[in-house]
């Protein structure tokens, strides 16, 4: 049952910032302009004073606020977060939809940004003070000061209209009918580009956490004795240094999750990413207040899990982390 | 002081940075004067390359605006987002965080549970849905980047009053029955400002890499002209003309490397034993 003890805290935890977005959307919803009634009654083409009041009592605007909240958070539970009259679809709908194109491609940008960074911070710090550290160094600099739409723009330039190699926009060739394993070939082509664009920025952040990490880990006093023991350089490296380096890398993954997730959206736009990024610029330029909403909870709790998710890792790696809970 | 000033300006990476500042703040400040003309008002012929006509060095974009004029404006609205929402998460994390850690027990609690949360959530999303419903404009821009980032700076003031708080000279000052007000502004506040203005510069950098991405997005002011809407709105006739979203990008990066030079350079002069490690 100790064991367990941790995992429920976080579990709560967890609920309490789950529920907290479900309190702040419906407050967003309040700010919202307009009147719900209103915009309801403009889409059904009538908007006279007692079609309104009816719509209000159906809808259960003319409650108090607190019962209001009561139904929107039993509404988020059941999973309706509501109806985008825009697209005339539920938001749920909408969401789901896409969301397997936004789960490829950030977990596709998150393992090019852990690999590519921690890879490049490894040779950084066992080359501290040399010419390949310093490039990289460069390099980690100007990406962490460059904005990732930008980025993207420019990797069009350069790989699609210039060089002609990778495809610009969308997730598939359209109307090529590809299927089976020419299909996945044809929706790795078309993920080069989104999944380098938005893991060329965190590749920024890992590599500069990598190398200060290995570069406080590599003087400590088992290293040393790793070292008197006559074990192999990349034996030390990669069994000495670098798993107890990894640690703080793992703690940041979970934090940078939401950032990453943000990335997706701008990435998304630029490439036209068919996913829920995609889709909340869409609703951006409509003013389409509840599939907004709703993408901004899909994707918290998108965070949430994949936070769940590095806490455990983390105790994977070092089982003698009692997480405080 | 001077002294500090002194050897962030012998740091070469910050000296550069610092100039180039200074030359940005220069041009934002004198746009009026350098281009009087309205930068949303056609001034040349539409899709101008660059470097061909004196008169319009940067070329002009698909409406015929002049890009240089724009590189010009656009440094105002960087420069104001980037400061302003800077400042106003500083005064709220600084407010919070001493308050946390100074009493501790309920606020410390209900604070550490607030910035956890934001810690967690999409913030770029937040501040999104935050601009979008407060309708855009250059002071939702400034209040959604503010409401998004304090919570890392009040996490660091209530980490340094907490351990301030246990230090020999804030007992002493309780011991003379100094009141709670002296002690926080004049006691402990001055011993947490240099990690502050650390964070603080680095915080300006990413203001104005998400005021870039909200205008990228379509939501920047619409009266203000920005390097974000600039790159936007040129997005789609990027095959045909690549400057239109080269240049406005370029001086975006320049800038934010520059910013976090300087914020860099300010960390070692600051707080030279938390130096970077490793430096060679």
């Amino acid at each position: 049952m100790d064991k367990l003890r941790p995992i429920i805290g976080r579990l709560l935890k967890s609920i309490a910032i789950i529920a907290t977005i479900i309190v702040l959307n419906f407050l967003l919803i309040r700010l919202a302009p307009g009147d719900p009634a209103a915009a309801m009654a403009g889409e059904a083409g009538a908007a006279d004073e007692a079609f309104m009041a009816q719509l209000r009592e159906q809808f259960g605007l003319d409650r108090p606020l607190y019962q209001q909240l009561a139904y929107y958070f039993a509404d988020v539970v059941r999973l309706d977060l509501g109806y985008s009259y825009r697209q005339r679809e539920a938001v749920v709908e909408l969401i789901l939809d896409r969301l397997p194109a936004t789960l490829l491609l950030t977990i596709s940008g998150f393992i090019v940004a852990l690999g590519l960074g921690v890879l490049m911070g490894v040779t950084s710090a066992m080359r501290v003070g040399r010419l390949t550290d310093r490039l990289i160094s460069l390099f980690a600099l100007l990406f962490y000061a460059t904005p990732l739409f930008w980025v993207g723009l420019m990797a069009i330039m350069l790989f699609s209209v210039w060089l002609g190699w990778l495809p610009s926009f969308g997730m598939e060739s359209v109307g090529a009918g590809y299927a089976g394993w020419t299909r996945a070939a044809d929706i790795a082509h078309h993920l080069i580009l989104p999944a380098g664009t938005l893991g060329l920025f965190y590749v920024a952040v890992y590599t500069r956490l990598t190398r200060a990490s290995m570069l406080e880990v590599k003087d400590m006093d088992f290293v040393r004795t790793a070292r008197a023991k006559g074990l192999r350089h990349g034996l030390i490296v990669r069994r000495h240094i670098l798993r107890n380096a990894m640690l703080p890398v793992i703690t940041f993954a979970g934090i940078q999750a939401g950032q990453l997730v943000g990335g997706a959206v701008l990435t998304e736009t630029v490439f036209a990413w068919p996913g829920i990024g995609r889709l909340a610029f869409d609703a951006l330029l409509q003013r389409d207040y509840p599939v907004l909403l709703g993408v901004f909870f899909v994707t918290s709790v998108m965070v949430v899990v994949f936070n769940i998710i590095t806490d455990m890792a983390y105790r994977i790696a070092d089982p003698r982390i009692e997480v405080a809970s | 002081m001077n002294s500090n000033l002194w050897r962030l300006l012998k740091d070469p990476g910050a000296a550069i940075g610092i100039a180039l500042l200074v030359a940005v703040v220069v041009v934002a400040a004198l746009a009026p004067v350098l281009y009087p003309q309205d930068p949303w008002s056609m001034a040349g012929r539409p899709f101008l390359p660059p470097f061909t006509d004196p008169q319009f060095p940067l070329g002009t974009d698909m409406m015929g605006r002049d890009i240089a004029a724009g590189l010009a404006y656009g440094a105002r609205v960087s420069l104001i987002v980037g400061i302003v929402s800077t400042a106003c998460a500083i005064v709220l994390g600084v407010t919070l965080g001493g308050i946390a850690g100074y009493y501790g027990g309920l606020a410390d609690d209900a604070l550490m549970r607030v910035t956890e949360f934001f810690q967690t959530i999409p913030t770029f999303i937040f501040a999104l849905v935050m601009v979008a419903i407060l309708s855009p404009s250059i002071l939702s821009i400034i209040l959604a980047i503010g409401i998004v980032s304090w919570p890392p700076v009040a996490r660091l003031v209530r980490a340094e009053f907490a351990s301030l708080r246990g230090r020999e000279f804030v007992q002493a000052a309780i011991a003379l029955g100094e009141s709670d007000r002296h002690i926080i502004l004049r006691q402990i506040l001055p011993n947490t400002l240099s990690p502050v203005l650390v964070m603080g510069s680095l915080m300006v950098a990413s203001a104005i890499l998400t005021e870039a991405a909200i205008s990228f997005l379509g939501l920047g002011d619409p009266n203000m002209m920005s390097w974000g809407y600039m790159i936007g709105a040129s997005r789609t006739v990027i095959r045909q003309a690549w400057w239109m979203s080269f240049f406005p990008g370029l001086v975006i990066v320049l800038v934010v490397l520059m910013i976090n030079l300087v914020g860099e350079g300010l960390n070692d002069v600051l707080n030279p034993r938390l130096a970077r490690k490793g430096r060679a």
